[in-house]
């Protein structure tokens, strides 16, 4: 049965499908360390060791495109609600 | 030349038509679309038009034809759409129509008339029914207050024992009134009665239907009770003026209820009837919303036709129709076949003819545009339309409008929403044109859709070049800087990327190299970057817009105006303005960091702390002075630069009283060598024209010759001032113009500037930077609001401005070049512009 309307489930199916792709996308780039991501990723300090910093970037690093992969994965729940309920509304001004 | 590079040649027609096959041929002529017809009966009255009947019944019929839609609609009854146009109607079959129309509207208005007898019958009925249903607890509460209470008592005893003695002199009135009048109507019997009557009410739950509006009414019944015949008279007043409906009510149980039952049966008759009526009708207006749609595009066919036949006259011998219409030259053949086919039609031995007749007057300008060159023909057309045959700037802008708006719109995320956006409107063009009611947004975009995808397109090329997606750069041909690990000084939180140490020395493949992403300094680099970039592209955009001067000057035959306007005004340009970007493009190559080093000579001249301002040099060439360079370095870029640009600011000023003086000077000279006579030369020429032609011409063309030789006779004091004009704007805006297309510059900088806050301040800083599992929901949830704000902001708010700048660099810094646009559009009569524009303003 629909609860959304046919709008909020057309805006649901376009922002899911851009979040899965972008955010898999960012995800691959977070995951091999993409210099343009270093400023997004959770505050690193510098203590005057090298070894040890590198280490926490790199953890940053993998953290956020954990993050992200799984983010994304959330949108794809929502793209199949939103695309059912896009089904359904559909269905049911077609029935009417 | 193709059509697009300017507008197609016009020519003016007389078309010599009988009277039998000119419907025929006028409808033909509405389906092909090609002629655009003149009035030649601006004067007469419009009622004293030869086709006024015609015109007349043709809006009956439409009358008609309208109240039977509104009674379909009322039933909604679906009016299926016609999926073939049918032609305009042949006089024959106009007689069946209005016939079949006439007897369609008696139909429906009989039977709607006695649906709305039938109607006020049932609602008499059913009140009636309301009123002795619901006064029968009234009366029964009456009878236990006799003390009658026990309902096996009632019965057994004869009604009249006590009927009679208690209820002799207590009248009553039972009616119905609607609901919202209650309260004042009980309040006026009060009134009148001194409180002496008694009111019982009791609602009808279900809302009435009145029968001729069919609006829906809460009512309610009312039982008034009283005493003595007086009172009755004036509660029966009362009643009237509060549109009370009373009905009769007997006073005894039996008769009441043989009343009512009565009633039912009446009532369920009255329904089988109305549900017969109600199927008649629903089968009479399925059958005519068939052929609706058909019959009122044949309608407007028709009067189309006979108002285009209004615009004809009528020859003297009365045996021929004469019209005039502005036909292109391609479509002459178009037309003939037209007339032939019209001819045919109708069976009629002499040919309909058309003659090509020569005018002083201008023709409208007629564009032909298909589907993807409408949009920016549109975009010109808004500005003004184009001069009769004057080069049609909208060829030009097929590619430099997307292109300057993507040099503002520069960011490949957003060119990919924007590109999909078009691609998808391009591609379902079908369905969504197919399409009705869309909202007025929508249908503007719709309209302008392949704007949108090659904006789309050039967005994405440069958001390549400025290496920006959603504000992010990507390494993909391999960044030129390097860190040293000798400069590397880790207790610094930044260090300085010099071009000598850390500069590979070969330029980044494409576009801007993603090193500058992380830069401290990127925007005063890209600033200075891109207002050189906007000034280069602004400089050759003009002067691209003053050579097309010379299509006009060439096609119109002013070969004067090549030498005395166009290249004053395109040396004026180059002097100043190209000479200014060429400066910028040497001071591009001759400096750079990898001359930077111990060798005094060469860092004077091309070192990185030697460059130059080529802004300063401008103002200086401009002004005539010097400035003091940086300590140790040149003052010119090159040996004699200053002589070059003494002679170059000379010359540009040798150009304005070139442009000043120049036209109105030549005018002057050749006025004196020729005395007039150039009109009377024009007049022999008509008398070539057949005789019949004269005759009809001399009226119409008179008043514009007049016009024309008028525009000749301008006094020279007027060429000067509209010339010192010209020139003075000209002048001018080469300045003001330059400098407008810095917001291509401004734009630029604005989006991306804008793009990286909304990244950074609101993706990176909550979402990004957050880190650990908590982090997942927060990408999650503010990803979604980010990219709702990107598509609000970036791409529709920005884009729209952007979209506007354009349009503005278009219609004032290039169009203002070349383009008059002082002419008319070109309207043929078309049966399918006609129906479409009926259909708009529905």
């Amino acid at each position: 049965m629909p609860v959304c309307g046919p709008k909020l489930s057309l805006c649901g199916l376009i922002i899911s499908t851009w979040g899965i792709i972008q955010l898999a996308l960012m995800g691959i780039f977070y995951y091999i360390g993409a210099v343009a991501l270093a400023e997004d990723i959770p505050e690193v300090e510098f203590h005057g060791n090298l070894d040890q910093f590198y280490t926490s970037v790199d953890k940053g690093f993998q953290q956020n495109a954990y993050n992200c992969w799984i983010a994304a994965l959330l949108y794809l729940i929502t793209l199949a609600v939103s695309a059912h309920q896009f089904w359904a509304n559909n269905r049911s001004s077609l029935s009417v | 030349m193709g059509s697009m590079f300017r507008s197609e040649e016009m020519v003016l027609t007389q078309l010599f038509i009988q009277p039998e096959a000119a419907y025929y041929s006028i409808s033909e002529l509405g389906e092909t679309g090609c002629v655009q017809f003149r009035d030649l009966n601006v004067d007469v009255n419009a009622f004293q038009r030869k086709f006024v009947n015609e015109v007349r019944r043709c809006d009956e019929m439409e009358r008609k034809l309208r109240y039977i839609e509104v009674e379909v609609k009322k039933d909604n009854v679906n009016i299926p759409d016609v999926s073939e146009l049918p032609k305009a109607p042949n006089p024959r079959e106009i007689i069946d129509l209005e016939a079949h129309l006439e007897k369609t509207e008696g139909e429906i208005k009989e039977l709607s008339e006695s649906a709305v007898n039938l109607k006020s019958n049932f609602l008499e009925l059913t009140e009636l029914r309301h009123v002795l249903e619901k006064t029968q607890s009234f009366f029964n509460e009456q009878d236990e207050a006799n003390g009658l209470n026990d309902s096996v008592h009632k019965s057994l005893i004869p009604a009249e024992d006590h009927n009679v003695s208690i209820r002799g002199r207590l009248g009553f009135v039972a009616g119905v009134i609607n609901r919202e009048r209650l309260p004042a109507f009980e309040r006026m019997l009060w009134r009148i009665s001194r409180g002496n009557v008694f009111l019982r009410q009791a609602e009808i739950e279900k809302p009435l239907e009145d029968p001729t509006t069919g609006n829906e009414h809460y009512k309610t019944v009312f039982a008034a009770f009283f005493q003595g015949e007086q009172l009755k008279t004036r509660i029966k007043k009362v009643c009237a003026g509060f549109h009370a409906s009373l009905y009769p009510c007997p006073n005894t149980i039996n008769e009441r209820n043989d009343m009512l039952k009565g009633v039912r049966t009446r009532l369920e008759d009255l329904n089988l009837v109305l549900n017969q009526t109600r199927d008649h009708r629903q089968r009479v207006l399925v059958s005519v919303a068939k052929e609706l749609q058909n019959w009122s595009i044949m309608v407007s066919k028709m009067k189309a036709i006979y108002h285009t036949l209004n615009f004809f006259n009528m020859d003297v011998t009365k045996k021929c129709l004469i019209g005039e219409c502005w036909v292109p030259c391609n479509d002459i053949h178009i037309v003939q076949k037209a007339l032939g086919d019209g001819s045919n039609a109708c069976g009629s031995s002499i040919p309909s003819f058309m003659n090509v007749i020569t005018t002083a007057e201008e023709p409208p300008t007629f564009n032909r545009t298909n589907k993807f060159t409408r949009g920016f023909q549109n975009l010109i057309d808004s500005y003004g339309v184009a001069s009769y045959r004057e080069a049609n700037p909208a060829l030009y802008t097929i590619i430099t409008f997307p292109f300057l708006f993507a040099v503002m719109f520069g960011d490949c995320g957003h060119a990919v929403i924007m590109l999909a956006f078009g691609l998808w409107l391009v591609l379902a063009e079908k369905k969504i044109g197919a399409q009705k009611n869309k909202s007025e947004i929508f249908s503007i975009f719709f309209s302008g859709r392949y704007i949108i995808l090659l904006m789309g397109i050039f967005s994405l090329y440069t958001g390549f070049l400025y290496n920006d997606i959603f504000s992010k750069s990507m390494n993909i041909f391999q960044t030129s800087w390097y860190v040293n690990s000798s400069s590397l000084d880790l207790s610094l939180e930044e260090i300085d990327l010099t071009p000598k140490d850390n500069y590979m020395g070969t330029p980044y493949f494409i576009g801007i190299d993603p090193a500058w992403q992380p830069a401290k300094n990127k925007i005063i680099f890209l600033n200075s970057f891109k207002m050189k970039l906007s000034i280069i592209l602004g400089v050759v955009h003009m002067i691209f817009g003053v050579c097309v001067s010379t299509f006009n000057f060439v096609h119109f035959r002013k070969i004067s105006s090549i030498i005395l306007e166009f290249l004053p005004q395109i040396l004026l340009l180059i002097f100043l303005f190209l000479y200014m970007v060429i400066m910028m493009f040497m001071k591009w190559i001759m400096y750079s960091g990898e001359y930077d080093g111990w060798d005094l000579a060469v860092v004077n001249k091309h070192g990185t702390s030697c460059a130059p301002s080529v802004l300063i040099y401008f103002i200086n060439m401009m002004l005539m002075g010097e400035s003091e360079p940086n300590a140790g370095c040149d003052t010119y870029m090159y040996e004699g630069q200053k002589t070059v640009q003494m002679v170059l600011v000379f010359g540009a000023l040798i150009c304005i009283p070139t442009m000043l003086l120049g036209k109105p000077l030549y005018i002057k000279y050749t006025r004196g060598k020729k005395p007039a006579g150039v009109t009377k030369n024009k007049s022999n020429g008509d008398v070539n024209q057949g005789m019949e032609l004269e005759e009809v011409s001399e009226n119409n063309h008179e008043a514009p010759t007049h016009g024309k030789s008028h525009e000749e006779e301008e006094p020279l004091s007027e060429i000067f001032i509209h010339q010192a004009i010209h020139t003075i704007e000209y002048t001018l805006s080469t300045i003001s113009h330059t400098a407008s297309y810095l917001r291509l510059w401004a734009l630029s900088l604005a989006h991306a500037q804008l793009s990286e806050v909304l990244w950074s301040m609101l993706f990176s800083k909550i979402a990004l930077k957050m880190g650990g599992n908590l982090g997942i929901v927060f990408v999650f949830l503010i990803f979604s609001v980010w990219a709702t704000f990107t598509v609000a902001i970036l791409v529709l708010m920005e884009g729209l401005s952007a979209f506007l700048h354009t349009l503005r660099l278009h219609w004032v810094e290039f169009m203002s070049k070349f383009y008059a646009g002082v002419g008319y559009a070109f309207q043929p009569f078309s049966f399918k512009n006609i129906l479409e524009d009926e259909e708009s303003s529905e």
